[in-house]
Order: structure tokens, then sequence, then C-alpha cells
């Protein structure tokens, strides 16, 4: 039976005809109660059901999917990661959420890939470079590694770019640190170390409803029955608005797709990631060699997972504007998922009016890079009741006393 | 993608038109009556409904004009399109 993961446990099942390897993670059917109940098996949600077991000791946890983990945003976004933001508050958590992924493949003995091919975004006019320029000092100021190039330099540094281009590229700044790492490896890392711990992860089990009693939440009730906690907590992404309406919890969200694709795979040929805010695209290049490339928003609430003609269009424009010889690639997959938008554009990880019912959201477009440090400090509100010194300022309560931490527009954080 | 029949204008592409949110918000007042709750309402909080939702769409590229639509945010179908000023049962589109 092989458990752990190793090049020697590589070696071994070489021998052994691969027959000793175990599933990655448990299939649990429910018991009817638990210390703890994590809902929804994205990113966030198995962070947070493995840091209740390895930081704060809590075992009897349950994780519930309605579908499969990771199906969710998880499995379908383009997976950059970076901490390239504006405000201490900010850059803080996504720093150690960039530093928890450093160290993360170790941690749970599972590779996931992370590659720290740098981040680079470009600026296309004067005013952009002058918003680099702000966003580099910030970055700086920040305790976070940046650094800000001439377009010359940009060129040098990133082949194949437009040398004809309607948008000049003047400069760029990249975040040597970012990179991307694969998703679907975070989500399953994240479940086995887990359900190695104890978790129980239940799939296919969706939450129709709460237990509540007196001003408390006493469990939930899932397709599969009830299933008893007095702490719950709620990272369910595009659909958060419409599950804590079940506990009787409003949250200042609104659902919007945002689309992707991938390219026929190609040879390598961009060894790092490019954000063009001018052009309306960002790629890079998957270990398949699939171009990976994202779009912006669907400005209109949706629950379907597909996203619109026109933003595809535009993204292709982007790209081959960046990239003429990309020109001849053609798109083999789109699709799109549903983002938890608020208006700050900054994650709220918050207890909630109802006593014991925690939630973390607000990931919008860019909480992928977030899940460690989500995971991390759900966890800790979970476990001790108070928000973690990272997330202090993550609370819903930002919206009434109008604290809010204006990413949207300091970092124009479009991911 | 979506097919909007501008009250002015008749049918055009999605891409003429941007979408402003949720129709019928209501502005709290007298100001220095609203409470805290009353803004933080107001400001930030939407009925984000998976389901019918009623918004509002500015013919942005044609007319110039705003109006409201009836959409499902699930299968985008639009169910009703009416006037500025005007109200519709809920359902009524559909
Ligand atoms: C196209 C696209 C590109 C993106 N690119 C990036 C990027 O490059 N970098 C980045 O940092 N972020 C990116 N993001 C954002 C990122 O994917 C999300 O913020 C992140 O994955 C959210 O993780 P999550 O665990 O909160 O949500 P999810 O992974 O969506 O998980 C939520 C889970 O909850 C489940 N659920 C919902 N309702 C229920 C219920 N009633 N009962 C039980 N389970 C339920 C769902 O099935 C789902 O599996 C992108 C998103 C998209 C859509
Ligand atoms: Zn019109």
């Amino acid at each position: 039976m092989t458990r752990t993961y190793s090049a020697l446990s590589l070696l071994r099942e070489g021998f052994n005809a691969q027959q000793g390897w175990q599933p990655a993670w448990r299939d649990a059917e429910p018991k009817s109660h638990y210390d703890a109940i994590v809902i929804g098996g994205g990113g966030h949600g198995l962070a947070t059901a493995y840091y209740l077991a390895k930081n704060h000791g809590i075992t009897n946890v349950a994780l519930i999917e309605r579908g499969w983990i990771g199906g969710g945003n998880t499995g379908r976004n383009t997976t950059i990661i970076r901490s390239n933001y504006f405000f201490p508050e900010t850059a803080n958590f996504f720093e150690f959420s960039v530093k928890l992924y450093e160290g993360l493949s170790k941690a749970l003995n599972y590779n996931i890939m992370f590659s720290q091919r740098g981040m680079w975004t470009l600026a296309h006019d004067r005013h952009g470079l002058e918003m680099l320029r702000r966003s580099a000092n910030a970055m700086l100021l920040n305790g976070i590694d940046a650094e800000l190039h001439d377009g010359a330099m940009v060129r040098k540094l990133i082949p194949g770019l437009n040398e004809n281009p309607r948008f000049p590229i003047l400069g760029g700044l990249n975040q040597p640190r970012g990179g991307s790492a694969r998703h679907d490896a975070v989500a399953w890392g994240y479940a086995r170390a887990a359900s190695a711990l104890g978790v129980d992860i239940i799939q296919n089990c969706e939450v129709h409803d709460f237990i509540v009693e007196n001003g408390h939440v006493r469990g939930v009730v899932t397709s599969h029955g009830a299933i008893r906690s007095d702490t719950v907590g709620m990272a369910v992404a595009g659909h958060s608005s419409v599950v804590a309406a079940k506990a009787g919890v409003r949250l200042p969200i609104q659902s919007f797709a945002l689309q992707a694709f991938v390219s026929e795979p190609v040879k390598p040929c961009l060894d790092t990631v490019v954000l063009s805010p001018a052009t309306g695209t960002y790629l890079s290049q998957s270990d398949k060699g699939e171009l990976v490339l994202g779009a912006g928003l669907d400005l209109y609430l949706s629950y379907a997972q597909r996203g619109n003609i026109p933003w595809m269009e535009r993204a292709a424009a982007g790209v081959v504007e960046l990239f003429p010889a990309f020109s001849r690639l053609r798109f083999l997959r789109q699709w799109a998922g549903i983002c938890d938008v608020v208006h700050d554009s900054t994650p709220i990880i918050s207890k909630t009016d109802l006593g014991g019912f925690y939630v973390n959201c607000g990931w919008g477009t860019g909480g992928f890079k977030a899940i460690p440090a989500g995971g991390w400090c759900l966890a800790h509100a979970m476990a001790t009741g108070e928000a973690h010194p990272l997330a202090r300022g993550f609370g819903l309560d930002r919206f009434r006393t109008g604290a809010l931490i204006d990413e949207a527009s300091a970092s124009g954080i479009a991911h | 993608m979506l097919l909007i029949d501008c009250p002015y204008c008749g049918p055009r592409s999605e891409i003429e038109f941007r979408c402003g949110g949720e129709s019928h918000v209501q502005r709290p007042g007298p100001h220095d009556a609203a409470s805290d709750e009353q803004w933080a309402d107001y400001l930030f909080y939407r009925h984000n409904p998976k389901g019918e939702h009623r918004e509002r769409w500015l013919h942005m590229a044609g007319c110039g004009q705003w109006f409201n639509v009836a959409r499902d945010t699930v299968t985008h179908k639009i169910t009703a399109i009416y006037r500025m000023g005007e109200t519709i049962d809920a359902g009524a589109g559909s």
C-alpha cells in the first residue's frame, strides 16, 4: 500500500505493476453530527477543512460538495498567482498566500506544480505607465517583489511581442515570484491531506437549508438528510448569496460569469504570464502546451457557466494584437465560472449575524491565488470565533461602517 | 449572446447595450434620517437572484435610452421589457 508520494514510492510501484496505489482521499458518507461543517468543495472549502484539522486539531469535520470537488471556479480558473495589491491589508494577505503556495507541494505531499515564472502587467500608454510605477512603489513598500522595465526590456524578456503594435508597449511591471499552479492539484492535494487527517469529503451532496435554533446555526439540511454541527463555514463562490439566504444571511455579492479559453497545444513559446489591461486579455502557456487565456467579466448577472461571445472575440483580438504569431492558433475549449463580486474587490472572511455561521466569499475573479490564505483564515475564524489578524479588515461590517478596502480602483484588479 | 429588443429601436445585439444593474432600487431618505444599515443596503446589497431578475439596460450605441428588462439569470432568457418608471408584477414576463 502506497500512501506517501515520493521518488521511492514511484520506483516501488514501478516494480509492483502499479498495484499498490490507494485512492487519494476517502469518498465518505455523511455522519449525523460533526464538530464543524464546511460547505463547498472548491479550493477555499477544502483548504478550510485541511487547516481546521492541521492548525486547530479539529478533525471531526464534514466537507460537503454538491458536485465533485474542484468542479467550480477552482477547476475553471486560469491559475494565475500573484500578490501585486495596493493596500497593506490585501497585500499582506495575498503575500501570505503566495508564501503558503511556495511550500504547499511539500506541506501536502502533492505536486501542485507551482511555477514561479513571473507575472507581467503591460502598459500601453503614459497613464498606464504611471499606474504601473505607482503600483511598483506600493508593492515595494509592502515588501513584495516588483520590477519595472521599459518597453525595450519587456520585448527582450518576452519574445514574440508585436513588432508593430497598434497599442505600443511602453513598459511592464513584473512580479518575479508570481506564476501559475495546477488548479486540480490544489483541490486534490488539499482533499487528500484533509482526508488523511480524518476529514470526511462528501461529494454529490447539496446543502438545501440550515437548521437554526435561537439565532445559532445547528446544522444543515442536505440532499443526504440533516447533518448537525454548531459550527458551519461556507465557501461557495458564485452561489454565496443564494446559499447564505437559506440561513437568513444577506451578502453584498453579485454573481457574474467570467470565461477562459485554451488554444490547441503547441511547443513551449511563452515562459511567463502576460496581462494587458488595455487589450483586455491575459495569457500564459500550460505545461501541456495550450495557451491559456482569459477575458473580463460579462457585466450582467449570470448563473450560467458559459460566458458571452463578444468577450471571446475581444480576448482573441487582444492576444493577436500582442502576439501576431498566435493568430493561426485555434481555440480548443471555452468555459466560464460564476464569480462572487463585491463592491471593493476585497474578499469577505467573516462571522455573520447567525451564530456559528462563517463565510468566505467575495473572491471575484481572483481567488485561486488566495486559496491557502483564505482557508487558513476561515479555519481560524471557525475554530476561535475571532477574525485572523490577516483578515481583520475583511469583515462584513465594513459595508456598514464604510471601511472598504477599495482594490477595485486602487490596483484596478481585474483578476 | 443576448438579442435585446430596445423599446425605441427594436431588436439589437448585446454589444450595443450596457447593463446598469438591478432596477427599482430606492434611495433611502431623508438622508439624515437613514441609518447606516439602510445606506449599506442601498449602496451594496442586491438581490442577486438565481432566476428572474429585473435590471436596467442602456442602449449605449443606439438611442441612448434607459429601460427595464426582466431576464432569467440561469437561461438568460428575456421575459419582459418595459420603460423606466413602469413596474410589472413578479413573474409577469414568464
Ligand atoms: C474563468 C476564470 C478564471 C479565473 N482566473 C483566476 C486566476 O487566474 N487567478 C486567480 O487567483 N483566480 C482566478 N479566478 C477566480 C478563482 O477561480 C476563484 O476565486 C476561486 O477558485 C474560488 O474558489 P472557491 O473555493 O471559493 O469556489 P469554487 O471553486 O467555485 O467552489 C465552490 C464550490 O461550492 C459548491 N457549492 C455551491 N453551492 C453548494 C451547495 N448548496 N451545497 C454544496 N456545495 C455547493 C460548488 O459546487 C463548488 O464546487 C478565475 C475564475 C474564473 C471563473
Ligand atoms: Zn434604442
